[in-house]
């Protein structure tokens, strides 16, 4: 990146910006045969000019080329005689000329800006590009000072209005320069004196107005600055409001916030009187021109010096002139504006120590392992404040060996860990792999043999699979193979790319580097995944979110052919090891005790909003079912003995009462809503009462679950009624909501429903203890026998982790990095208290399992694990202890135990 | 069962006797009805408290471990409370409560339970009572094993 915009600009777009102006050039005969055609229509077919007589014929479109006397003596060559043409025919001739004129200056035109357009754009392109290619190179410190939305800003925000001006950057000046110049040069042809007054104008025009802007521009910064000033004292004064209030400073502030409103005032009012000000002479000398040119103009016509169709030409031509002269000089304001912006973010995205371009090159193919230790060699490092992390540590990090670093309150320990993998740079010494200096190896060599993972997991938005892969995905492995339109589209992506300078890997070719870590391709990949994430005990969890995902039957076409299988088999383990009682099946003719009056009545699960919860109560087929059975009214009474045990229950707690959280169909805010609404509905017989007062108590009825709230308002007679319904629902169901509802059916797998919901058909007791627990682990062994918990858990990976992974708890995320660091299969795991969240308890069975997952199938990595709890420290060949900043102690557990210095010390604490 | 009878039930509990019937349908409202199968524990012990059990009917033994296993040291009726110790001063559970028969029970949760109490004193009141009678008993109790323990060692 050039620090001047312009060398920029020129640098990457100089053959189009040329290609342009030859364009402009091109474009300007025939601009100028646009202004000079009014001329001879005036002149000729108009006032008479040729034709003094009726009969009289003029030539039209005779073409000669007549080369000036000092460069040639011959005679004028005709090309064309031309057609000879009467008075009228002459006008409808000279006329239709002007008109193919005006479409083809149009044409230009179109060419021009849509030419321009697409340069800025690319240009636009290629700078976000750059930046974000800058960004992905700052060394780590950088990232500790800039603020993540100051650096989207600035790629999103402040170049936008480069993209519009780079197009313009050459193109604007000199189209309109040229412009501008045509036109007074065709002014000057007619008449040198009306030529000069013109340029004389436009040269007051091009020299005054933006000096006078200038000044605009100072003013309009002074006011940016002074409101900003304004917002952060206002901001003061909010959050201070309690030292003005104990204070007795009020009218102090007062008085501060006065005199700066009155700055802010001023500098106003003096941009309005300026701008307008600029305004009025600026279309003044507008104005004064065609003043002159009706005197003088008028007058030398008078005097014969100058015909009528020269004079209007002359003012027509004069008609184009001050827009472009105006266009000029807002395109030297958006400069200078322009300059001024693309100089502060060059300054931000321009650092010291920025990675080296070829550090980052795209590799493709196998890397070769590290077999040599990683040396740290009197390494020294600093945080951005100055205090020492590191002081002159040197140690080898040997193939292999599995080190637990542990360390002392601000130890050290995990800079250390960061120092192995660049997250944490040198002030003094270096890293070194087999000699070479780690900041200088390629990151794909380093980024491919080494893993890393720590406590402060952070995720990409996608979903779990995506996740895991992230690591692998290194360069693009295989191309997609696209066809017919998709193929034409691929072209055309890599094409602009190219242009634009921007790299043109293909983001849907596969990317997954399977070879590095010896899986031969998805399958084998899966089997790897689970293993992992069998190490960090994460599989329960993926499976749980498998079961609670409904389920795509293109993409796992097993589950839904064994749902129905795995249900009976639940029902017979149920009975078998009388639990039976735990779930409560879907029964077409009878009434579910455990699910929703809702639920009860649709027997199925609504797709889409028709019948949803929210809309369920407007839905008029839905409600005529209702009131057939006459079922409204109860539901309605229903609905109001709900609202009333609420509001009796409920009235006088505070609403931040943790109550609350127990009544579901009811907010704290809502209870006195529903204390008015019983007052008003007391008494009133079912047909008076108001539509939406009864939806809102339907409503409360069809959330209602007996077992649940236990109000005692479900008696045998009204679940029969319910049922009855329901059937009568579905039998007249109208093909408008056909597909909005998939009924409960024994036999069949419902799409919409999630895979726990099929398996059960029915819904868990609310009064048994644990059952939820107890029936999840019977599902799971009900599906294990059916061999399809392998899909559950490939639907379980489908799961999108959220924003930063916040779908996740703190706990899920770490074991994922965990996870995803020992599916890279690396020569260096390095685990920067990577499991901190993990419960203390079950930290020691992680740190086994992992340290198994990654020796499995004789592999032999080494692991280096900074720990937060030393007791672990005994699992490991070696133990590392850091004490500010130094490696105070390096040997095996017994070795340290039995020196009783800092180690022992640690771990007696 | 409804909402109701519970209360009637919470009614007969001495520690809830002396509250209003009103808060006592709260109680039962937000706590959850927890039914176990015969041999089937309610907690263990060693476990962090979360909730205390109000037993509504069927009964279960309370069991400690010691270095000859687990005794059994209480059974608990119908109307009895189990688990507050754990949730009032935030220790484990000191005992493991395992169902003999059919147990239902009613399940009060930690938060819950404690602003019950902050919220009517004559509960807090009332389990005070009862804590002081369990001390007197194990007080007794203890002095009884000790003098049992100096008789045999003469």
């Amino acid at each position: 990146m050039d620090k001047n915009l312009a060398k920029y600009i020129w640098r990457h777009t100089s053959r189009h910006q040329i290609w342009i102006l030859f364009i402009i050039l091109l474009s300007m005969p025939t601009y100028f045969l646009s202004l000079d055609l009014p001329k001879q229509i005036v002149n000729g077919p108009i006032q008479g000019d040729g034709f003094s007589t009726p009969d009289a014929k003029e030539v039209f479109l005779r073409l000669v080329i007549d080369l000036p006397d000092w460069l040639s003596k011959a005679q004028p060559y005709v090309l064309f005689e031309g057609f000879s043409l009467e008075r009228l025919q002459m006008l409808m001739a000279l006329s239709g000329a002007f008109l193919v004129l005006v479409i083809i200056n149009g044409l230009f035109k179109l060419y021009i800006n849509t030419f321009k357009g697409r340069l800025g754009e690319r240009m636009l392109r290629r700078l976000r590009f750059q930046l974000i290619d800058r960004v992905l190179r700052f060394p780590p410190n950088v990232f500790k000072r800039v603020k993540a939305a100051e650096v989207a800003t600035m790629v999103k925000d402040e170049v936008e209005p480069l993209g519009g001006f780079i197009g313009d950057a050459f193109v604007q000046p000199a189209f309109l320069g040229l412009q501008a110049a045509t036109a007074l040069f065709f002014i000057l042809l007619q008449n040198v004196w009306l030529g000069l007054l013109a340029a004389f104008m436009v040269g007051i025009q091009g020299v005054v107005i933006p000096k006078m802007r200038r000044r605009l521009i100072r003013l309009g910064k002074e006011r940016q600055l002074t409101a900003r000033q304004l917002a952060g004292r206002v901001g003061e004064i909010v959050e201070g409001i309690s030292s003005i209030h104990v204070h007795d400073t009020s009218n102090y502030e007062r008085a501060d916030v006065a005199e700066r409103l009155g700055r802010i005032f001023k500098i106003r009012y003096d941009l309005y009187q300026w701008k307008f000000f600029v305004k009025f002479l600026n279309n003044f000398l507008a104005q004064v021109t065609p003043f002159l040119f009706y005197a003088i103009g008028g007058y030398l016509a008078l005097r014969g010096q100058l015909d009528i169709g020269q004079l209007i030409a002359v003012i027509s031509a004069y008609k184009d002139l001050p827009s472009p002269i105006k266009d000029l000089i807002d395109w030297d304001q958006q400069r200078i504006d322009v300059q001024v912006k693309y100089a502060q973010v060059y300054e931000q995205f321009h650092v010291d120590q920025i990675i080296e371009p070829a550090i980052q090159d795209v590799t493709s193919g196998p890397v070769a392992p590290i077999k040599t230790p990683i040396s740290v060699i009197n390494f020294s490092a600093s945080d951005d404040s100055g205090a020492r992390l590191l002081e002159n540590i040197t140690l080898d990090m040997r193939p292999g060996e599995s080190v637990a670093v542990i360390g002392t309150a601000g130890g050290g320990s995990e800079a250390l860990a960061d120092t192995l993998v660049r997250l944490v740079w040198p002030e003094q010494g270096r890293v070194s792999i087999n000699g070479e200096d780690l900041l200088f190896l390629p990151e794909a060599f380093t980024g491919r043999r080494t893993a890393y993972a720590s406590g402060d997991a952070f995720l990409f938005q996608g979903t779990i699979y995506d996740n895991l892969t992230y690591v692998l995905k290194h360069y693009p492995v295989r191309e997609r193979v696209y066809e017919g339109a998709a193929l034409a589209h691929r072209d055309w992506e890599k094409t602009e790319a190219r242009n634009a300078g921007n790299p043109d890997h293909d983001l849907h070719g596969d990317w997954i580097d399977y070879a590095t870590i010896g899986v031969d391709g998805p399958d084998e990949l899966f089997t790897a995944m689970e293993q992992t994430l069998e190490a960090v005990q994460f599989s329960d969890d993926v499976f749980d979110l498998g079961l609670r995902a409904s389920v795509n039957e293109k993409v796992h076409p097993a589950i839904p052919e064994h749902v129905v299988a795995a249900r009976k088999a639940l029902r017979t383990r149920l009975e078998e090891e009388n639990l039976a009682s735990l779930v409560t099946s879907f029964d077409a003719a009878l009434y579910n005790a455990e699910a929703t009056v809702a639920e009860n009545l649709l027997f199925g699960t609504p797709v889409g909003p028709e019948l949803s919860n929210t809309n369920l109560a407007s839905n008029a087929y839905f409600r005529s079912v209702l009131a057939q059975a006459g079922l409204d009214e109860a539901l309605y009474r229903m609905g109001v003995e709900i609202a009333r045990n609420a509001v009796e229950l409920f009235r006088d707690l505070p609403p931040d009462h943790p109550f609350f959280q127990q009544l579901g169909f009811m907010t704290a805010d809502e209870i006195p809503d529903y204390q008015a609404l019983l007052q008003r509905l007391q008494d009133k017989p079912f047909a008076q009462v108001a539509e939406a007062d009864g939806k809102r108590m339907m409503k409360l009825a069809f959330s209602y679950v007996e077992p649940r709230y236990r109000f005692g308002l479900l008696d045998q007679e009204m679940m029969d009624r319910i049922v009855a319904a329901r059937a009568a629902f579905h039998d007249n169901l109208p093909e408008s909501l056909k597909g909005t509802i998939e009924p409960y059916d024994a036999e069949g797998y419902n799409k919409s429903a999630s895979i726990l919901d099929n398996v059960l058909f029915g819904r868990i007791g609310h009064r048994h203890a644990d059952a939820a627990d107890r029936i999840r682990a019977i599902v799971r062994s009900v599906l294990d026998d059916l061999d399809v918990s392998r899909d559950v858990v490939r639907v379980g990976l489908e799961f999108n982790v959220g924003v930063g992974g916040r779908r996740l708890t703190s706990v899920q995320r770490q074991k994922l990095h965990v996870a995803r660091a020992l599916l890279k299969r690396g020569d260096f795991i390095i685990l920067n208290k990577a499991l901190s969240s993990v419960e203390q308890r079950t930290q020691e069975q992680l740190v086994r399992s992992v340290l198994g997952e990654a020796a499995r199938d004789g592999r032999k990595p080494a692991v280096i694990w900074v720990l937060s709890n030393p007791n672990l420290a005994r699992l490991f060949d070696r133990v590392v202890v850091l004490d500010r900043g130094t490696a105070v102690e390096d040997g095996n557990y017994d070795q340290l135990m039995a020196r009783k210095g800092v180690f022992a010390g640690l771990l007696a604490s | 069962m409804q909402l109701k009878d519970e209360v009637e039930l919470l009614r007969r509990v001495p520690l809830f006797s002396n509250v209003a019937p009103a808060k006592l349908k709260l109680l039962a409202f937000t706590s959850d009805r927890v039914n176990f199968d015969q041999g089937q524990t309610l907690f263990k012990q060693g476990d962090p408290g979360d909730a205390a059990y109000v037993v509504l009917s069927g009964s279960a033994d309370v069991l400690v471990n010691s270095q000859s296993g687990e005794i059994k040291v209480a059974t608990l009726e119908p109307n009895s409370i189990v688990g507050e110790i754990a949730i009032l001063c935030d220790v484990s559970r000191t005992a493991t409560v395992k169902a003999n028969a059919p147990l239902e029970t009613l399940r009060i949760r930690k938060d819950h339970f404690l602003r019950l109490l902050a919220e009517f004193p004559e509960m807090a009141v009332e389990i005070m009572r009862v804590l002081a009678d369990r001390l007197s008993h194990t007080t007794a109790e203890l002095s009884e094993a000790r003098s049992d323990l100096r008789r045999k060692a003469n």
